[in-house]
C-alpha cells in the first residue's frame, strides 16, 4: 500500500467518522467542531488528488470564515438538545424516507454519469497539460475565459445576498452620538505636544 | 519508488522539520527577551535582568516555571475542549512554518500555493482562542473570544486583498519565486515594499490585529476582560497559549519579509554584500519587522473594539480593494504585468 492510499484511508475514515459525529454528537459546539474536522479532512482529500488550490481555498472560505460564524452562532444560542431530542423516534419515519429519497436520486445521478463528448480533447489541448499546469492557472484560464459571465452572475447573486442582509438589520437609531473620528482627529485646541527629555519626565 | 527511498525521504522531512522547529523554539526565546526588553526601555525601565547576564535566560527560567506548575482545570469546564485549544494554537502556529523559505531552497515544503496555505493557517488560528473561551465556561474568556472571532476574521480580509496585490507584481502563489521575482538591479530599493508602500503598511497593521498585538489585543484586555479567554489557564496550556502566539507573530514577520522585503535577498546586490548567506538577511529582515511589532505595543494605547471594526470594514477594506483594481489596471496597461 502506497503513502497516498494510506493517507486516502487515513482522511476518508477520519471524514466519514467526524460527519456521523456531527448528527450524534449530544453537545452543540461539539458538533461544530466534528464538522470543521470534516471539513480539514476532505481538504486533505482534495490535497491527494492534487487540488491543492480548492483544498486550501476550502479551508480559508469554509474552515477559517464561515464554520467560525457558525460556531459563533452555536455558542451564543441556548439550545436545549434534550427537549429536541424528545420528539426523535417520532420524526425517525420522515428522516428515513427523506433520507432514502435523496440517496435514491444520488445513486440515478451516478449512475447516469457519462463523460461530456468535448472532455477529452480539452484535456489534451490544455496549455502545457492539465498535469503539469499549476492548480491556480488552470482553474483561472477557465474561470475566467470561458465561463466568465457565470462567474460574475454568481458574483452578483452573492452582492445581492450581501444588499439584502444590510437592508434587512439596518437600523437607524435618532438618540445615538456617534464618533467622528475626522473631527477628533483634526481638532487642534485640546491637544498639546509636549517635548519630553529621556530620564527626566515632565 | 520501495519503501526503502520512501522511508529515508520520510526520515529526511522528519528531522529537517525538527531542526527548523528547535531553532524556531530557542529563536523566539530570545524574541520573547527582546519583547520585553524594548518594552522596557521605551518607558525607562530595565526589564528583566536577573536570570544569566543582561537577563538572557529569563524566557528559559520562565519555561522551567510553567512546565513545573501544576494545571487546574476549572471543574465545571468541557475539560477535553479545554486542553484541547492550546494544542490547536501553538500546533498550528508552528504548521505555518513548513512553507516559510528561510533561504535560497532552504524550505520544507516548497508548495506551488505557499501563500495560500499560510493564509489558511492563520485563518485557523482563532478557533484555539474561541474553543478555550468557550471550554473555561466563565463569562470573560467568552466575551473575549466572541470578540477575537469577529476581530481576525475581519482584519483576514483586507490581509487577504493586500496579499492579492503582491501577487499580481510577482506572477507565481510559491514564496520563494515571490522572493525572486523581487530580485532586481535596485536592491532594497526594488523590494516590493517601496511600490506597494500603502499596502505594506495595511499589511503591518493587519498583522497587528491578526496576532492581537497591541494596540489590537482586545482578545487579552486585561482592564476589561481580567485576562481575556486565557482567565482560566496556568502552566503548560498558557505556556502553549504564549508559544502559539509569539509563532504566529513571528509568522506574520515572516510573512511581511517576504511580500515585502524580499525575503533573503540581500539589500545591497553586489558583492561583499551576496556573499553573505541568505539565512543572515533573512533574521536580520525578520528581527527588524518585530522591532515594529514591539514598538507598536510599546508606544500605541489600545484601539476601542468599535474603532477597531471601523479601521479594519470602513477603511482598510475599501483601501486595499481599490489597492487591487488600481495595481492591476497599471500592470496591465503599462505591460509590465508577469506572464
Amino acid at each position: 500500500m502506497s503513502v497516498a492510499a494510506a493517507f486516502f484511508y487515513l482522511f476518508a475514515f477520519v471524514l466519514v467518522a467526524s460527519a456521523f459525529m456531527v448528527i450524534s454528537s449530544r453537545n452543540p459546539v461539539q458538533s461544530v467542531l466534528f464538522l470543521i474536522l470534516a471539513f480539514v479532512n476532505a481538504a486533505g482529500l482534495f490535497i491527494l488528488i492534487g487540488a491543492e488550490f480548492l483544498a486550501l481555498i476550502l479551508v480559508v472560505v469554509y474552515v477559517g470564515a464561515v464554520a467560525v460564524l457558525f460556531l459563533f452562532v452555536v455558542m451564543m444560542l441556548d439550545v436545549d438538545f434534550v427537549e429536541l431530542r424528545q420528539g426523535f423516534l417520532q420524526y425517525l419515519p420522515v428522516g428515513v424516507v427523506v433520507g432514502m429519497i435523496f440517496l435514491a436520486e444520488l445513486v440515478l445521478v451516478v449512475g447516469a454519469w457519462a463523460t461530456g463528448p468535448g472532455v477529452a480533447s480539452a484535456v489534451q489541448s490544455a496549455p502545457g497539460g492539465i498535469a503539469t499546469e499549476s492548480n491556480v492557472r488552470a482553474i483561472a484560464a477557465v474561470l475566467y475565459t470561458d465561463y466568465i459571465y457565470f462567474f460574475q452572475a454568481a458574483g452578483f447573486v452573492l452582492l445581492v445576498a450581501m444588499i439584502g442582509a444590510i437592508v434587512l438589520t439596518l437600523r437607524h437609531k435618532v438618540n445615538v452620538r456617534r464618533q467622528n473620528i475626522t473631527a477628533q482627529v483634526t481638532r487642534s485646541s485640546t491637544i498639546e505636544v509636549v517635548k519630553v527629555r529621556p530620564g527626566q519626565g515632565l | 519508488m520501495n519503501w526503502q527511498d520512501t522511508l529515508i525521504q520520510v526520515l529526511i522531512i522528519l528531522g529537517q522539520s525538527l531542526a527548523l522547529l528547535v531553532a524556531l523554539l530557542i529563536f523566539i526565546a530570545f524574541i520573547l527577551l527582546a519583547d520585553r526588553k524594548i518594552w522596557a526601555a521605551v518607558q525607562l525601565r530595565r526589564g528583566p535582568n536577573v536570570v544569566g547576564p543582561f537577563g538572557l535566560f529569563q524566557s528559559f527560567a520562565d519555561l522551567l516555571k510553567f512546565v513545573l506548575k501544576e494545571p487546574t482545570i476549572p471543574s465545571g469546564s468541557n475539560k477535553a475542549i479545554f486542553l484541547l485549544a492550546p494544542l490547536v494554537t501553538c500546533v498550528l502556529a508552528l504548521a505555518a512554518w513548513a512553507v516559510v523559505p528561510i533561504a535560497q531552497g532552504w524550505v520544507i515544503a516548497d508548495l506551488n500555493v505557499g501563500v495560500l496555505y499560510i493564509f489558511a493557517i492563520s485563518s485557523l488560528g482563532v478557533y484555539g482562542i474561541i474553543m478555550g473561551g468557550w471550554a473555561s465556561n466563565s463569562k470573560y474568556p467568552f466575551l473575549a473570544a466572541l470578540r477575537s472571532a469577529a476581530q481576525m476574521v475581519s482584519y483576514e480580509v483586507s490581509i487577504g486583498f493586500v496579499i492579492i496585490t503582491v501577487l499580481m507584481c510577482a506572477g507565481s502563489l510559491n514564496l520563494s519565486e515571490i522572493v525572486e521575482a523581487q530580485n532586481g538591479r535596485f536592491g532594497f530599493l526594488g523590494w516590493y515594499w517601496l511600490p506597494l508602500l500603502p499596502m505594506f503598511v495595511i499589511f503591518f497593521v493587519s498583522a497587528l490585529a491578526e496576532t492581537n498585538r497591541p494596540p489590537f489585543d482586545l482578545v487579552e484586555a486585561e482592564s476589561e476582560l481580567v485576562a481575556g479567554f486565557m482567565t482560566e489557564y496556568g502552566s503548560t496550556p498558557y505556556l502553549l497559549f504564549m508559544l502559539g502566539e509569539y509563532v504566529a507573530i513571528m509568522t506574520m514577520c515572516a510573512m511581511g519579509t517576504i511580500l515585502f522585503l524580499g525575503g533573503w535577498l540581500s539589500p545591497i546586490p553586489f558583492a561583499p554584500f551576496t556573499w553573505v548567506p541568505g539565512l543572515v538577511w533573512f533574521v536580520i529582515k525578520l528581527c527588524f519587522m518585530f522591532f515594529l511589532f514591539a514598538m507598536a505595543k510599546a508606544m500605541v494605547p489600545r484601539y476601542r473594539y468599535d474603532q477597531l471594526m471601523r479601521l479594519g470594514w470602513k477603511v482598510f477594506l475599501p483601501i486595499s480593494l481599490v489597492a487591487v483594481v488600481v495595481v492591476a489596471g497599471v500592470l496591465h496597461f503599462t505591460g509590465t504585468a508577469p506572464q
